[in-house]
């Protein structure tokens, strides 16, 4: 056995190199039994999702937009500690923190909030390591089916605590 | 009499383009509807009710591109070769009968432009003029790859007619006429020359296909490997008349095979309807058998386009010149033996 017919993945196949026949050289039972292929797909069922008015149905594990969450007294529920601004592979989150003055603690839980929380919709891969990282389960990813808007400047996609807390 | 026949035919040239036009714009709905259906999608069918205003789109699209004008080109040239090929395409569909004869308040109309005696000769000749318009746009071009594909259009047209010419020698010797409203006379009832000359018909078919620059033989425009041939620097309606001279010639060619192989207008049972419907009636159904044989050939030609793909070259030039040429000439001995025993 020489070298050149060992196969290493097993999956070699030797092409045949058979001269055609001369019905095989004009092509025609061949092209024929193509059409027959061609015209049964013809009249198929299409696979086609017809989208804005026929919505595909989504994974069970599927991500959408994300949203802060508030507690059941309806304080926001986020510190600003930065976990899910190191977490996110994309780098997508920013976020400045403030400190809670007197007289607002129905409006934040801890002593610290977020101030300005932005997600930047561009960079986000909807990953869902924010959600994970979160120790005060404020950020989830939620099932919504609404996709980012289209927008025609960067500033459009820059998500802020406006859009993202929910009400 | 000399000006109601200059009208009548006036009034007949504009509604053959018209409908040609017509046609040709419903082909390139159809080609990506037919793509579409083969490749389990639907195909355009967002503008308009099963997207029919989508020719429409496109044709708006086209007209606002801008006009793109190669610095290195021959700008005569290059301005000149979608126009012939846009005139050549449309100037088969003259010689076409599209009916028998109509009779309004006892004046005979026969719904045909010309009723060229050489009207065989004159399509071939017309035929073999396309490849004007696709070597001069290709070369005005001054892009390798257009003059490529120019290049191979003109070769393969070339080779092409050949094995045509004589597929249609072996029609001409049974029908011993060259006129196309003969030989579709000839046809009436059911017999069609297709059942006579199965082999006439399969060469011509095939070359028809070389001819119209479709798949299999599209080597001239050739996407995958010349951009896209001989009409890559072409922008705007020049681009667009390159595109539909294709397809208005795909509709002539198709046109061609039905009057030539499938009986043209007839269909059967006309003498039936002509009899006891009247002659008009007759002949509305004979444009509608002719317009529905045209419109099968045009949907043939787009099954084959997403059937098979694209001939190498050299398979190209074997099949033109090794298989169809022989071929052709075996059935023109065949023919002649065949007529030569049925006249004894």
């Amino acid at each position: 056995m020489s070298i050149k017919n060992i196969s290493l993945s097993g999956k070699k196949v030797e092409a045949s190199r058979k001269k055609m026949s001369f019905l095989e050289s004009i092509y025609f039972i061949a092209i024929l039994k193509g059409m027959m292929i061609t015209i049964r797909h013809f009249f198929k069922k299409k696979i086609t999702v017809q989208y804005p008015e026929q919505k595909r149905e989504f994974s069970p594990v599927y991500r959408g937009q994300h949203v802060l969450m508030r507690d059941q007294e309806g304080r926001e529920r986020c510190t600003a500690c930065g976990l899910c601004a190191l977490a996110c592979p994309a780098e997508a989150i920013t976020m400045t923190a403030a400190e809670r003055k007197k007289g607002e603690e129905h409006l934040y839980r801890e002593e610290k909030y977020a101030a300005v929380y932005e997600i930047n919709m561009l960079r986000c891969i909807f990953c869902g390591l924010c959600e994970d990282a979160c120790p005060k389960e404020a950020i989830f990813l939620t099932k919504s089916q609404e996709m980012v808007k289209v927008g025609m400047d960067r500033e459009s996609f820059i998500y802020g605590k406006d859009k993202l807390v929910v009400n | 009499m000399d000006y109601i026949f200059l009208l009548e035919k006036l009034i007949l040239i504009v509604i053959v383009f018209t409908v040609t036009l017509v046609f040709a714009m419903y082909e390139t709905w159809a080609e990506r509807k037919v793509a579409g259906f083969i490749q389990d999608r639907y195909g355009p069918n967002r503008a308009g009710i099963f997207g029919l205003l989508q020719p429409v789109c496109d044709g708006a699209k086209l007209f606002s591109k801008e006009e793109f004008m190669p610095a290195s080109s021959n700008k005569i040239l290059f301005a000149l070769g979608p126009s012939v090929a846009m005139i050549v395409s449309l100037l088969g569909s003259a010689v076409i009968p599209w009916a028998k004869e109509f009779v309004v308040f006892g004046y005979h109309f026969v719904p045909q432009v010309a009723d060229v005696n050489v009207a065989l000769l004159y399509v071939v000749a017309v035929l073999s003029t396309g490849v004007y318009g696709i070597v001069l746009g290709g070369w005005a071009s001054g892009n390798k790859y257009s003059l490529i594909g120019s290049i191979r259009a003109g070769a393969q047209m070339i080779s092409y007619e050949i094995a045509m010419g004589l597929a249609l020698i072996a029609l001409v010797m049974m029908t011993g006429s060259l006129s196309l409203r003969e030989i579709t006379e000839q046809q009436s009832g059911m017999a069609w020359n297709v059942f006579v000359q199965p082999l006439t018909f399969l060469i011509f078919l095939v070359c028809s296909f070389a001819e119209c620059n479709r798949t299999p033989f599209d080597l001239a425009e050739c996407e995958s490997e010349l951009v896209n041939g001989h009409h890559t620097e072409f922008s705007s309606m020049k681009m667009a008349f390159y595109m539909f001279s294709e397809y208005v010639s795909m509709f002539f060619s198709s046109a061609l095979i039905s009057v030539l192989f499938f009986g043209g207008y007839n269909y059967p049972g006309m003498d039936w309807v002509s009899e006891n419907w009247g002659v008009n009636i007759a002949n509305l159904l004979a444009v509608g058998s002719i317009l529905a044989k045209t419109t099968f050939f045009v949907f043939f030609y787009m099954w084959i386009r997403w059937t098979i793909p694209r001939f190498r070259y050299d398979q190209l030039m074997r099949l033109g010149w090794k298989m169809l040429f022989p071929l052709a000439l075996i059935n023109i001995f065949i023919v002649g033996v065949v007529i030569l025993i049925m006249k004894n």
